[in-house]
């Protein structure tokens, strides 16, 4: 084969190992910590037991279910009361019941969902606490 | 029996598996060391394939042409058809890549009436296509686990895909075209009895476990949720070399990444390495410019030529005193 067709596929080759290793030289070698959530708000602070609607492993994995499960049935069904497994009752409301504990949206929900790149919809209709003080 | 052959072999991974996703030791082969060695074999195998490729000899020109070839000023020609420069090799190819410009002209038979007819078969094109972008869109939109902060442009890009926020979380419209796809894609190779005729383990064996990948990963999407901090802390420990294994992470992340890994190592021994090999094929990629310049077959033999002027010159005398004529004199 002729010299200037091996440029080109050294050339290809090149190309295809700089695009494949993409997120080894973008990041340049920085780590980067796990995001630490603050419950460091007076609604919390004032809780005798430290805990959300479900327990906190399953909060982590299916809050976002949870969410569009009230939504749909408080909503659309008018079923506007949720007994967690634990027997304790709530609201289904994102402001009333969710955002009263977590008034910090910057400091917990924002943490998560900018690390791993989620943008709920949420806060496109619903109104964040801070937001609406200032 | 292909079929069943690679359904077993699907199986036998699940089963690998979940059995990694019990045990907390295989847990750190699965999370920390399979990663490089499936990337490494991923990018060594590619680079060897192509080299071997390349490496190939291709003495003379052979591009399809399939439309009219340069020639005189006043004939209409078909630059990226039949590409007789630099430019139009790089236009077909870009068509061949992005577009899959010769699947486009698929043809299907029938017997109508007791005639063949030949149409268009745009289906395969269609549903290749499909398939094809989707993954990658899919493969991009994953760079979100990876890449910290999250490039905008990822961003951008999930926000496009996920456009008509239907369900919560969004489906993602690249994950419904290329289950599209795919279904398309395997339906064709059990159902029509050609195709069935000539698909071997490997060919199901590709499509099941790109499959098992989509179904994962919609399940882990949709169905059973993991925690995300969890897995892009393990995505950003593999890049900064200082891998973690991940705690509480659900056991279809496990297969998820098994099947993914299984791909990536595969990849440069199976016919996907179609990826690569695109850009070596010598039908698209050469120019069709035999008729203007001479291409010599570079291991030709060299053979011993006695030319008309040598000939002459060695019997000139012979020739004159017969009375031949001469050309030098």
């Amino acid at each position: 084969m002729k010299q200037h067709q091996w440029g080109m596929i050294a050339l290809g080759l090149v190309v295809f190992v700089i695009l494949i290793t993409f997120p080894f030289w973008s990041g340049k070698g920085k780590t980067s910590p796990q995001p630490t959530l603050s419950f460091d708000t007076p609604a919390i602070a004032q809780l005798q037991e430290k805990r959300c609607v479900e327990d906190t492993s399953f909060m982590r994995d299916n809050h976002m279910k949870i969410l569009g499960t009230w939504r749909d049935e408080a909503v659309r069904e008018g079923k506007r009361f949720y007994t967690a497994r634990n027997g304790r009752v709530f609201e289904k409301s994102l402001s009333g019941t969710c955002l009263k504990c977590h008034s910090n949206k910057q400091q917990f929900c924002d943490r998560c969902h900018n690390y791993v790149g989620v943008k709920p919809t949420c806060f496109s209709c619903h109104s964040i606490p801070e937001e609406v003080k200032k | 029996m292909n079929l069943l052959i690679s359904i077993v072999a699907i199986l036998i991974l699940t089963l690998l598996a979940l059995g990694i996703a019990l045990s907390q030791n295989m847990a750190y082969l699965l999370t920390v060391i399979l990663p490089y060695v499936a990337f490494a074999a991923f990018l060594a195998g590619f680079v060897y394939r192509v080299i071997k490729w390349g490496a190939s000899p291709v003495p003379f020109r052979i591009p399809t042409t399939c439309g009219q070839g340069k020639s005189l000023p006043w004939i209409q020609t078909n630059p990226l058809e039949n590409p007789s420069g630099c430019w139009g090799v790089i236009g077909r190819m870009a068509q061949e890549i992005f577009l899959f410009r010769s699947l486009f002209r698929n043809t299907d038979v029938a017997i109508i009436e007791g005639r063949p007819v030949y149409g268009s078969a745009k289906w395969l094109w269609f549903f290749g296509i499909l398939f094809h972008w989707s993954f990658l869109i899919i493969v991009l939109r994953h760079l979100r686990f990876f890449i910290e902060p999250i490039a905008s442009w990822i961003g951008v890009l999930s926000a496009l895909d996920g456009f008509f926020e239907i369900g919560i979380p969004t489906l993602y419209l690249s994950d419904a075209t290329l289950l599209a796809g795919l279904t398309f894609l395997f339906l064709r190779r059990v159902v029509v009895p050609q195709v069935r005729y000539i698909s071997l383990f490997t060919d199901y064996f590709s499509l099941l476990l790109i499959a098992g990948v989509i179904s994962t990963g919609l399940l882990l999407r949709h169905f059973f949720p993991t925690d995300l901090n969890a897995v892009k802390t393990l995505a950003l420990g593999w890049i900064t070399f200082s891998p973690v294994i991940p705690h509480k992470v659900s056991a279809f992340f496990y297969i998820h990444l098994c099947f993914v890994f299984t791909l990536l190592a595969w990849f440069p021994l199976s016919k996907l390495m179609h990826a690569g090999g695109i850009f070596l094929s010598p039908t698209r990629n050469m120019t069709n410019n035999s008729r203007r310049q001479r291409h010599i077959n570079p291991w030709n033999a060299p053979v011993k030529v006695h030319t008309y002027e040598e000939y002459e010159d060695e019997f000139r005398d012979k020739m004159k005193a017969s009375g031949l004529p001469v050309e030098k004199e």
